[in-house]
């Protein structure tokens, strides 16, 4: 067992765990925030991308010890004093998600793109979300939510 | 070992758990039980021999890396066409050969249109086998209580009632013990439609162990053990005149079932056979399926469930009765409608499309593609010598399933309305929606129908002890069949509150006007009551009279008089990369006629996500076995689920056809995105390579299959 210290959401705890667990299983079993989700076991598929040091990580390709000292983001702490995340708004309002079963890790992708892009065009974001697959919404819709909320931010 | 509370096998369950209680109203039809564990014979990779339950997912996976299996290898089949032979390796013993059902249906005189036709084409063509891959596998929870004597099942379904029914009767539980609770369900399209050995196998589990038990499945486990769409070949022959007209169709259905029959598997290729004629008034045909087994996974329902294979059959016979007598294929498909006149159409299948105007549709896309402007571009790349190409598909698809004489377990829906004293609604829908949106579109009919804000209205499903009795989300029956549940339940409370408002008001309820969430009698603005007072009344009841019994609810079980019949008419653009063969697909348009749209919004998110799958048939997807039945696309890192960047903005449209069928005027809208858009897609990189004299390529047209046709290499 090893002890993991770190801040999700801007909270810090310390846990012992497996070394073998992932960070994803961490953070869902341990930690209890379910909002990141599992699709795959090969790192395709971008359900489990959450922000490590404000970049975006596949939370399944990575230990939780790995992450022993760093500061997490899971789509739990997106919104600040109950007020939605430009993003998570613009997701709602246009219809950018529909089973929701991607868009954590969609919404945080989109995140770090819009930290590094202030207005990025339709080939840039398809391009940044490459590594997010959406089964439901043919990601017409997810374009338009993260062009969206780059207009308000 | 540390943890392991339990090891099974199929052996150890023994007559403790019966076969899969699955069957199927088809005269013939083979059918061989399945085990909720293999015993004996593992018929494909995935046929799970095993369970182990342990306190943590590690030592249950530390566990199953001690277990051996010892095999003693059969022969297999995993060709389709070789399967249907008499003397292929058997998938199961007992049955004489592979074909588990067989039909032929004849209309007309095929024979002698054949043989007086001017044009005669012969096509073999493949509808490959997909993985569906909703992005959230699938997962149970079984929870046995001991003192209740109830059952209850968490699990990641399409029909919860289905699920508790079957729950029921192979554990030999009464119905009524058995809850059911799918909460919010990260996709289905047809994958979670079904009975899955898991479910009772857990539930089984639970009430040995006295303890909850959760298994969700891994990515892998996905690939092999959830069903599989498609999968299915078509021989094909159109006999057509010297302008086009399509005068007859001959056609032989294989359907690969993998090695067991499932909920609807056998359903998949007898939609197809029926949608076969598409929008077209043909009326001589020879159509003969057959249901064939093989050693790999079964395949099920998969978004459009055997609509899209004939529509890929019929829209590429049109193309190619196009070339043939050198027509744009537009004339050709204008020359061969099912005329808006006829309506409704009896097609030479049998079925009865509820209204239509497929030229609507047509002539609407090609203005919104401006498509002389586009073969003008065609026209210029093609003189640079690009590979250019613009593909059409018109389609009409049955779904609305649909009335209870032709579903095996009902094909109703129900609704339940109940107003609170606050003038809130609670809406229980026996749907069971992935991301639909009734949640929505729900709350906006109450909301109309009723006047109250669209934020007072919960809409809820998913938990069968709180919805008692449904059906379920599939066949695009959401908003067609439970949506008129629900408009029937608003008419009803609509009907009960002018009653009371009536007798408070003392004016006869057929006086009373119900509009704008107020209710007063005609003529007399100045005494209307809001919705919410009447919903006091009803509850408080104190001055109700003894006619009118309290409360303002409604419960609704809608029965569908026939299917609906949702068209469309989609254009691709594509352009073909001759050194590389990759197909880029630059435009997408698309009209689509779903009868009345409650929610416009919502209708195109399923156009989107439906186009998205049909395009990742057309280009990208491919379920491959090699021949010792191992699924070589095993993962997500070689089965192609597209990605954002294959996609260009969709241009959407409609038109508003609206169904006799349903109070609504709804056709559904689920799958037709899927169904215009792989015959489509195919249309147009075919369109792209014809200056190369490539008459037919199979799907996916990845860019090794394109490069190989556009580079034969001449021994």
């Amino acid at each position: 067992m090893s002890i993991v210290t770190l801040r999700i959401n801007g909270v810090e705890r310390s846990d012992d765990v497996e070394p073998r667990m992932l960070l994803v299983q961490y953070l869902r079993e341990v930690a209890g925030l379910t909002g990141t989700h599992v699709g795959c076991e090969t790192s395709i598929c971008g359900a489990c991308t959450i922000l490590v040091d404000g970049r975006a990580v596949k939370s399944c390709t990575q230990f939780a010890v790995q992450v022993n000292g760093r500061s997490v983001t899971t789509i739990e702490g997106l919104a600040a004093d109950g007020e939605l995340d430009p993003l998570q708004e613009a997701f709602w309002n246009e219809h950018g998600l529909q089973c929701g079963f991607c868009t954590p890790g969609m919404i945080l992708t989109a995140h770090q793109l819009l930290e590094t892009h202030a207005d990025p065009d339709e080939t840039t974001i398809r391009h940044a979300i490459d590594g997010n697959l959406c089964r439901c919404t043919g990601y017409h819709n997810i374009v338009r939510a993260i062009q969206t909320a780059a207009a308000q931010r | 070992m540390p943890g392991v509370l339990s090891v099974m096998t199929g052996e150890d369950l023994g007559e403790r758990l019966g076969p899969l209680p699955i069957r199927h109203d088809i005269e013939g039809l083979q059918s061989p039980p399945r085990y909720v564990l293999a015993r004996d014979v593992t018929r494909h990779v995935g046929d799970a021999l095993a369970v182990v339950v342990a306190e943590t997912e590690a030592q249950a996976t530390d566990a199953l890396d001690t277990i051996t299996v010892s095999y003693d290898p059969l022969p297999a089949v995993t060709d389709l066409v070789t399967a249907a032979d008499p003397s292929a390796p058997r998938v199961h013993a007992h049955l004489a050969t592979n074909v588990s059902f067989s039909k032929t249906t004849r209309a007309g005189d095929p024979d002698r249109e054949f043989k007086n036709a001017a044009v005669v084409r012969s096509q073999r063509l493949v509808s490959q086998r997909l993985v569906p891959t909703a992005i959230e596998p699938r997962c149970v929870v079984a929870e046995y209580d001991r003192g209740y004597e109830k059952l209850t099942v968490t699990t990641s379904t399409q029909v919860p009632h289905l699920v508790r029914a079957l729950l029921g009767h192979i554990l030999q539980l009464p119905e009524h013990r058995v809850r059911v609770v799918a909460p919010e369900v990260g996709g289905g399209f047809g994958a979670k439609l079904n009975f899955y050995p898991e479910e009772p196998l857990l539930a089984y589990l639970s009430r040995e162990l006295a303890r909850p038990v959760k298994w969700t499945e891994t990515r892998t486990e996905a690939f092999v053990a959830t069903t599989h769409g498609r999968d299915s070949i078509c021989d094909l022959e159109v006999a057509a005149d010297a302008t086009g007209r399509l005068l007859a169709i001959r056609a032989t259905l294989y359907q690969d079932l993998g090695a067991y029959l499932q909920l609807s598997s056998p359903h998949i290729v007898s939609g197809t056979a029926a949608m076969i004629t598409g929008c077209y008034a043909v009326e001589h045909l020879d159509v003969t399926l057959k249901g064939v087994f093989t050693n790999k996974t079964t395949t099920d329902a998969y978004r459009g469930a055997g609509r899209p294979e004939a529509t890929y059959i019929i829209e590429r016979a049109m193309d190619l009765i196009a070339h043939a007598v050198e027509a744009d294929p537009v004339e050709v498909r204008r020359r061969n409608f099912v005329p808006v006149s006829s309506f409704p159409h009896t097609t030479a299948t049998g079925l009865q499309y509820d209204s239509g105007d497929y030229a609507g549709a047509l002539d609407k896309l090609l203005v919104n593609a401006d498509y002389q402007k586009l073969r003008s571009q065609q026209t210029e790349a093609r003189q640079s010598g690009r590979l250019f190409g613009i593909g059409l598909a018109c389609y009409v698809e049955m779904c609305g399933f649909g009335p209870s004489a032709m579903m095996a377990a009902g094909g109703w829906e129900s609704c339940e309305v109940e107003v609170r004293r606050t003038g809130k609604v609670i809406v229980r829908t026996g749907l069971k929606p992935t991301g639909q949106g009734e949640e929505t579109a729900f709350a906006q009919m109450v909301a109309d129908g009723l006047g109250v804000d669209l934020d007072d209205v919960d809409v809820v499903h998913g938990d069968t002890d709180i919805v008692g009795e449904g059906v379920g989300t599939f066949g695009s029956r959401g908003m067609v069949v439970g949506g008129s549940a629900l408009a029937r339940c608003v008419d009803i409370i609509r009907e009960k509150a002018c009653r009371i408002a009536g007798h408070l008001l003392e004016a006869s309820a057929s006086d009373i006007v119900f509009a704008e969430g107020r209710l007063y009698p005609r003529g007399a603005p100045a005494l209307a009551r809001p919705f919410q007072e009447i919903a006091e009344a009803a509850l408080v009841a104190s001055q109700l009279p003894a006619s009118i019994e309290p409360g303002l609810f409604a419960v609704h079980y809608y029965e569908p008089t026939g299917l609906t019949f949702p068209f469309g008419a989609h254009l691709a653009v594509v352009e073909v990369d001759e050194d590389t063969g990759a197909v880029t697909l630059r435009r997408y348009v698309a009209v689509d006629d779903c009868g009345t749209m409650i929610n416009p919004m919502l209708v195109e998110g399923q156009v989107h996500g439906g186009i998205a799958q049909g395009v990742g048939q057309a280009l990208f997807e491919h379920g491959v076995y090699d021949e010792n039945g191992q699924l070589v696309t095993g993962s997500l890192m070689d089965y192609a689920v597209p990605r954002a960047r294959a996609f260009p903005r969709f241009e959407l449209d409609h038109t508003v056809t609206p169904t006799p069928v349903n109070p609504l005027g709804a056709k559904g809208v689920g799958e037709a995105g899927t169904i215009g858009s792989t015959p489509a897609v195919v249309n147009a990189v075919m369109d792209a390579l014809r200056p190369r004299g490539i008459e037919h390529l199979d799907m996916p047209l990845t860019p090794e299959r394109v490069w190989r046709a556009l580079h034969p290499v001449t021994p």
